[in-house]
Formats: structure tokens, C-alpha cells, sequence
């Protein structure tokens, strides 16, 4: 195998407009690694599908270039850039059978017919849904319709594959197992993919990097474990997992420690991400699973809240408490520590490490 | 397993399943009872009256009922006998002092020219006759025709109950008084012509709509909904205005001094003594049938092309092909239940298309629909009119079966 390249397409400050006032996309640079599956996650109107659509080819940069495989495509018709693309409701073509919609590229690329049926029937034993070549897609179950679909983007083996939230339409069992599917796929061909999704449950999972979205600009671009550990800033925290917030002002900051004192007076020792002096405003967040509850273990944070309300929520319970000001904090207890009895009312200790305790931009 | 199930009231289920379902199929007959009873008293009778004339002469045989029942044992080789001609006489006699010999007068004439002036001067010197005489010499006397045989022999034919040479009439044939089966003189034939060009028309207004209908209806389906509900409104506009006012706006548009050629000739793309003959012919029945007609093409394209999404187009063309193939395979297989519905729709109205060809064809451009109003409405052989109105109507339901063998009607889609 030759070396793959880091940047197999290349998003060149790249902005996108549609109305003339506002831009979707602002100063977009991206690079994507070959083999690479790359999930463009944000909320809705956050610009990651305009930027899947640029690349697609249906929609044109207002200003920047994209470069596939090292040559600009701004002026490359979408037909000719040879890119697979998964559509949000499958887009399988109503009148064609199973088969037909997948000889579609083939026939398309002028593939001679012995060939067209042995990548079909690869393809289709690839998403385990031989046999199903002659039913028309009316016929089919929702995730049958979506690994049809996959396998019609895979078919014609093209080098990038897009994906615009192809699993939004499923129920949540089915969305899970095809998350997997998806991945294995991804894995056994080598294909790089880039995933459009609000759910951040599937960009975890299944992603080598993820480039969370927001306003119309990459927030973080990281690796899922580092998106949720270490958040560059409050957007990426909210958006991604649960999570805790204070606001307060920075008192006092050294390397990796910094005294910020919350609106409510008290001060909290955090590690100082995206802060530097003395004086700023920050927005502190803390995942709801670091937090220690009657903490024995030195911490330099230790308070006392009071429990507003209680959750059960099977494997974990759920403890909306008041700490600090804050009526929303929330702690995950998991149930196989069932000897702690929780009541309404009670007052509980709670503690948490500093460097846990990011203090974000406010 | 012929297990009985029974509901938990102890009745048989199937029975049960009937007497539920029995009340809500007489609630929605119900509903639908009034606007039935409307269509079968208003239009499904009367429709069926008026075509029963095509074939029915009943009153015609029922004033020489007699003679006709004598008559079907002359073999009409040669002169009648005095049995059918003093049976006749005692007929025409009883109809002249009930005064309904014009009207016999009259259905004669259909069979054979000069029977309305025959039956008159007949009428009028009937009391002249002697009833012990010859009756068939005296007939002769009164007027020479009655000295020709095809005279006996139409009024044999023209006292039959029923018939059915108005449909040959309708195809420009006629069967002969020795009974074979001829078509008419040349400089006579009509009917096929208009048929014929009935059928040009109707085809040639279907694919113009849908030549024109077909890039609006996907511009509707693809604007955003402010712009395609105020292009849709341009589409529809015509639709709610009066045919008559319509058609008569083609006439200020088309006629040679109108719109249309003042602008070419101030335009100098055509000579003023050359203007344009866009009326009164072939023309102008096609060019206003065909703005006409639109909307009825544009509706059921509207609705199908709405319901293609548009990332079909993309898919096929992110799979490579190009937009004119992605068009080719993808998008236009999946009009055609708008295609056929929209074509069925304006073939079936053209076909019988009336008021604006008799306004604005001239005596070039009307159609079959015309012939008939001229048959109901001047020559007022409502036989004839009724026979050409029976073949329309089958051929509209042959259309429409042929619609269902091959699309299936359940595929209509119209807005």
C-alpha cells in the first residue's frame, strides 16, 4: 500500500452564501485523511450539510476551493467526481428493483454485464441482503431500504463516500446496529467517509475524527475521546455529553490551576483552557460522571448541594441537585451502588478534582 | 380447521363483522345517495334516452303500423301489390285527419330526398280517390314517383322499428334499398373527414399541452412555495374564466387584423397584405384548445413531479450519470402516471371539444362535436346526431379502457 494522504480533500477557506447577507459557512479549512471516516456534527442550520453538499458537488463554494485527491473540483459537475453518496432518505429509485438501482452506476460507468452482477451481488452480501435483488424498494423495511442504499453508494467503488444523516429515519435499535454495520464497512474496505449527523451518540461511535460544527465554523476538529474529555470551548462542551456549567470571573491563574469565583461568590479551583488572565469572564464545565459523591480522597473541590429532584432511569439514577446557585447540577449515580439512599431534600457532599474542571470561554 | 369463532356476546364472528360493516357502508351510501340520484335522473337517463334514438323509430312504425306488417311480405323486386298500396291509402288517410302526415313526410325524407313534397301533394288529393279503383295507378296519377320502385321500397324500410343506418351515415356509408352496403357519393362524404381530423386534433392538443405543460409543472414542483403559488395562480387564472370569454379573447388575438398580426406587421416580420390566417381554420382551433386545455395537463404533472424528491436527481447524478441520463432513467419513468392522467384528461375533452372550434375553427377547423350540434340543431336529424354522439362516447370509453388495461385508473393522479 502506497502512504495515504492526509489531505485526500481539502477544504481551502471556503465560505458559502445563499442569500448574499448571511454565510452558512464562514472561512471553512479542513483537510480529510484518506481512509479516513470524518463526522461533520453540529445543530441544525450549523452548516456541516452545506458543506457536504459543496463537496457533493450540488451546491458551489461562494469563495475558496475544495481540492479531491489533490485537484480543485469548484468546477467539477457533480457526475464526474465520482463520490458515493448516502442520502438522508435513501433516495432509492421508487421504479427500479434492488438490483437495478444498483447496476445504476454500474451501467452508468459502461460495466459489462457479467461484472455488474458479481460487484451487486458482493455488494449485496457485504450488507447481508442477498436475495432481495429483485424486490422493488416499497417492499423493503426501513433498514433494508438504508443498506440498500449504503451499497449503492459502495458499488461502483468510488474513493470518498458521503453520508447526510442516513440513519435519522430508523428507530433507535435499528439505528444502533447500523452504526456498527456502517463501521465494519468502513473498516473492511478502506474507504474514507464523511458522516453528516446531529446525533453526537452515532458520531462517537462510529468516527476516526469529528469536526463539530457551529455557526457555520469547526468549533473542534479531534478524535471522539478528546471531543468529549477536552473540549476546547463551552459550544463543544454543552453540544457534546452531559455537562455541568458555573460562571464566574478568574481571580487568580497559574499553570494548570486557576481560582474563578462563580456568580454566587463561591471559588472553584479549574484548569484553565481557554482563559489566561485575571479578570475574564469563563464558563466552567464539569461532566456529571467526575463528580464524587461524599468524597473521602483529597479534592480541591468539595461543597455541599441539596437533591431537588430524582430520576430513575434503569441502569443509572439521574440526581438534579442545588449547588453552588446552580439548580440544574446534575449527578449520575449508578444503580449497583444502591445502598446510598437518596431522598428529596437531603444534603449531599460532593467533590470533584480541578483538572476535571475546564474553564471554558464565556 | 373449521373452528367456529364467536365474539365474546356468543354470536358467530363473521356475522357479527357483517352487521358492523353493514351500517357503515349504508352511512356511506347515505352520504353519497343524493348527488347519485342526481347523476342517474340528470345525465345517466337522459344520456341513455337520447342515444336510444340513434336506433329507435317506434313512432314512425307505430303511424303505418299496418302497412308496414303488409309491406314485410312484398319481397320490393317489383311494384307493390294492391294489398300494401290500399293499406296505404287507409293510413296516410287517418294520418292526414290527425294531421301527422308531415311528420312522416319529414322521416321519410331521410330515407329518400323528395318524399316531404310527395307526401304533401299526396295528402292534398287524397280525398280525390276512388276506393274501388286500382289503388297503385292512382297513386301514380297523383305523382309520377310513386311510379318508382325506391320510393316502396324506402317507405318499407323507413317504417321499421328500429334501424341502424344512421351509424353507417356516420362512417359515410349508406346501404342500398337492395340492401348492400355502399359508401356515399364522394362530394358527399364528410363525416370520416371530420373524424379524422377530430382524432388530429385531440392527439395534436394532447402532445402540444404536454410539450408545454411538462417544463412548467417541474418549475412549479421545484420554486419555492411563494413563487409556485403565484405561478400557479398564473396557471390557473384561465381556469376559472368563462370558456366563452376565453375563446372569445383568441378571436380579438388571432383575427387578421387582431393582436397577434398588427404586432408582426408593426414588428416587420410579416407584409401587411400577407397577414397571418390564423382564424376560421385548423389554426386557431389549435392554438386556443391548446391554451385551453392547459391547466388540465399542468394539475396532474403538478401533483406527481411534487411528490419526486429531489434527491433522486442527485443520487443518480452523484452515481455518475449525467443530468440528461439522470433525467432520462429517473425522473421522467416517474411522471408517467402524470403524463398518462394529464393525456387522458385532454384527449378525452378535446375529442369532444365544441364551443371554441365552433367559434374560432371556421368551416376548416370544426370538428366531429360541431356536426353534431348542426345535426341536433338545423338539420334536425337528431338520429344521425345521436348515432355520431353514441360512436364518441364509445370511443371515449374505449380510450378509457385502454387507459386502465395499460396504467391502471387507480394511478390517476389529478391535483
Amino acid at each position: 500500500m502506497n502512504s495515504k494522504k492526509s489531505d485526500f480533500v481539502k477544504f481551502e477557506q471556503v465560505d458559502k452564501s445563499y442569500d448574499g447577507k448571511e454565510l452558512v459557512v464562514k472561512g471553512l479549512d479542513l483537510d480529510i485523511a484518506e481512509g479516513e471516516f470524518l463526522t461533520l456534527l453540529g445543530p441544525s442550520g450549523s452548516g456541516k450539510t452545506t458543506t457536504l453538499m459543496m463537496l457533493a458537488g450540488f451546491e458551489t463554494p461562494t469563495n475558496g476551493e475544495i481540492y479531491f485527491d489533490g485537484r480543485p473540483i469548484n468546477n467539477i459537475p457533480p457526475h464526474k467526481r465520482g463520490i458515493g453518496m448516502v442520502f438522508q432518505n435513501y433516495a432509492l429509485f421508487p421504479h427500479l428493483s434492488v438490483y437495478e438501482n444498483l447496476a445504476f452506476p454500474l451501467k452508468v460507468r459502461k460495466v459489462d454485464k457479467s461484472e455488474i452482477e458479481e460487484r451487486i451481488n458482493k455488494t449485496l452480501k457485504m450488507v447481508s441482503l442477498t436475495g432481495f435483488e429483485n424486490r422493488m424498494p416499497a417492499q423493503l423495511s426501513g433498514g433494508q431500504q438504508q443498506r440498500v442504499a449504503v451499497a449503492r453508494a459502495l458499488v461502483f467503488d468510488p474513493k470518498l463516500v458521503l453520508m447526510d444523516e442516513p440513519l435519522g429515519a430508523l428507530d433507535k435499535n435499528l439505528r444502533e446496529s447500523m452504526q456498527y454495520e456502517l463501521k465494519h464497512i468502513h473498516e473492511s474496505l478502506g474507504v474514507t467517509v464523511v458522516y453528516v449527523t446531529h446525533d453526537q451518540g452515532e458520531a462517537l461511535t462510529m468516527s476516526n475524527r469529528i469536526a463539530v460544527f457551529n455557526d457555520g465554523k469547526v468549533q473542534q476538529l479531534s478524535g471522539p475521546n478528546e471531543l468529549y474529555e477536552t473540549p476546547v470551548n463551552s459550544f463543544v462542551a454543552s453540544f457534546i455529553g452531559e455537562n455541568n456549567t458555573f460562571t464566574g470571573t478568574v481571580k487568580e491563574i497559574a499553570s494548570g490551576s486557576a481560582k474563578i469565583e462563580t456568580d454566587s461568590g463561591e471559588t472553584i479551583v479549574a484548569n484553565p483552557i481557554a482563559v489566561s488572565s485575571s479578570g475574564e469572564k469563563s464558563r466552567i464545565s464539569l461532566r456529571p460522571e467526575r463528580v464524587s459523591i461524599d468524597p473521602n480522597e483529597h479534592l480541591e473541590n468539595k461543597f455541599t448541594s441539596e437533591i431537588r429532584e430524582i430520576i430513575y432511569h434503569g441502569d443509572h439514577t439521574r440526581v438534579r441537585v442545588n449547588l453552588l446557585g446552580n439548580d440544574d447540577f446534575i449527578l449520575k449515580v449508578p444503580n449497583a451502588s444502591s445502598d446510598l439512599k437518596l431522598n428529596v431534600g437531603d444534603k449531599l457532599d460532593l467533590g470533584w478534582s480541578s483538572h476535571d474542571c475546564r474553564a471554558l470561554d464565556y | 380447521m373449521t373452528a367456529e369463532i364467536r365474539t365474546s356476546d356468543g354470536e358467530l364472528l363473521s356475522v357479527k363483522l357483517k352487521k358492523v360493516e353493514r351500517r357503515r357502508r349504508t352511512t356511506a351510501f347515505l352520504l353519497a345517495a343524493p348527488l347519485l340520484f342526481f347523476i342517474v335522473f340528470a345525465y345517466v337517463i337522459p344520456i341513455f334516452q337520447m342515444l336510444g334514438r340513434s336506433i329507435d323509430n317506434a313512432e314512425m312504425n307505430s303511424f303505418l303500423t299496418e302497412t308496414h306488417e303488409v309491406m314485410q311480405t312484398w319481397d320490393g323486386s317489383e311494384m307493390p301489390g294492391e294489398d300494401v298500396t290500399s293499406t296505404f291509402y287507409y293510413e296516410l288517410k287517418t294520418a292526414v285527419e290527425n294531421k301527422y302526415h308531415g311528420k312522416i313526410a319529414t322521416r321519410l325524407n331521410y330515407e329518400k330526398g323528395g318524399f316531404t313534397s310527395l307526401i304533401k301533394k299526396t295528402s292534398r288529393k287524397l280525398k280525390n280517390f276512388d276506393e274501388n279503383a286500382n289503388f297503385l295507378d292512382q297513386f301514380i296519377d297523383v305523382h309520377k314517383k310513386w311510379g318508382d320502385i325506391e320510393y316502396w321500397q324506402a317507405l318499407k324500410r323507413g317504417t321499421d322499428a328500429y334501424h341502424f343506418r344512421k351509424y353507417l351515415t356516420t362512417f359515410d356509408y349508406e346501404q342500398k334499398f337492395d340492401g348492400s352496403i355502399e359508401r356515399i357519393p364522394e362530394k358527399l362524404r364528410i363525416n370520416v373527414t371530420l373524424w379524422l381530423r377530430t382524432i388530429f386534433v385531440a392527439v395534436g392538443v394532447t402532445f402540444c399541452c404536454f410539450i408545454l405543460a411538462y417544463p412548467i409543472s417541474h418549475l412549479l414542483s421545484i420554486l419555492p412555495t411563494r413563487y409556485s403559488n403565484l405561478l400557479m395562480i398564473c396557471v390557473l387564472l384561465p381556469f376559472w374564466t368563462s370558456l366563452l370569454v376565453r375563446t372569445s379573447s383568441w378571436m380579438v388575438l388571432l383575427q387578421k387584423q387582431g393582436v397577434l398580426n398588427d404586432t408582426l406587421v408593426s414588428l416587420g416580420f410579416v407584409a401587411d397584405e400577407s397577414r397571418l390566417e390564423l382564424m376560421y381554420n385548423m389554426t386557431g382551433t389549435f392554438i386556443a384548445m391548446t391554451q385551453i386545455l392547459l391547466p388540465f395537463m399542468v394539475l396532474p404533472l403538478y401533483s406527481v413531479m411534487k411528490t419526486i424528491s429531489p434527491s433522486l436527481m442527485r443520487a443518480a447524478t452523484s452515481m455518475g450519470a449525467t443530468p440528461f441520463h439522470a433525467f432520462r432513467k429517473i425522473y421522467f419513468p416517474l411522471t408517467y402516471a402524470g403524463i398518462s392522467a394529464g393525456s387522458i384528461l385532454v384527449f378525452v375533452l378535446a375529442i369532444g371539444y365544441y364551443i371554441t372550434p365552433a367559434l374560432v375553427g371556421g368551416a376548416k377547423g370544426i370538428l366531429i362535436s360541431n356536426r353534431i350540434a348542426y345535426h341536433m340543431q338545423q338539420s334536425l336529424d337528431w338520429s344521425l346526431a345521436t348515432a355520431m354522439a353514441t360512436v364518441l362516447l364509445i370511443a371515449v370509453l374505449v380510450v378509457y379502457w385502454l387507459y386502465n388495461k395499460i396504467v391502471g385508473i387507480d394511478n390517476m393522479r389529478l391535483g
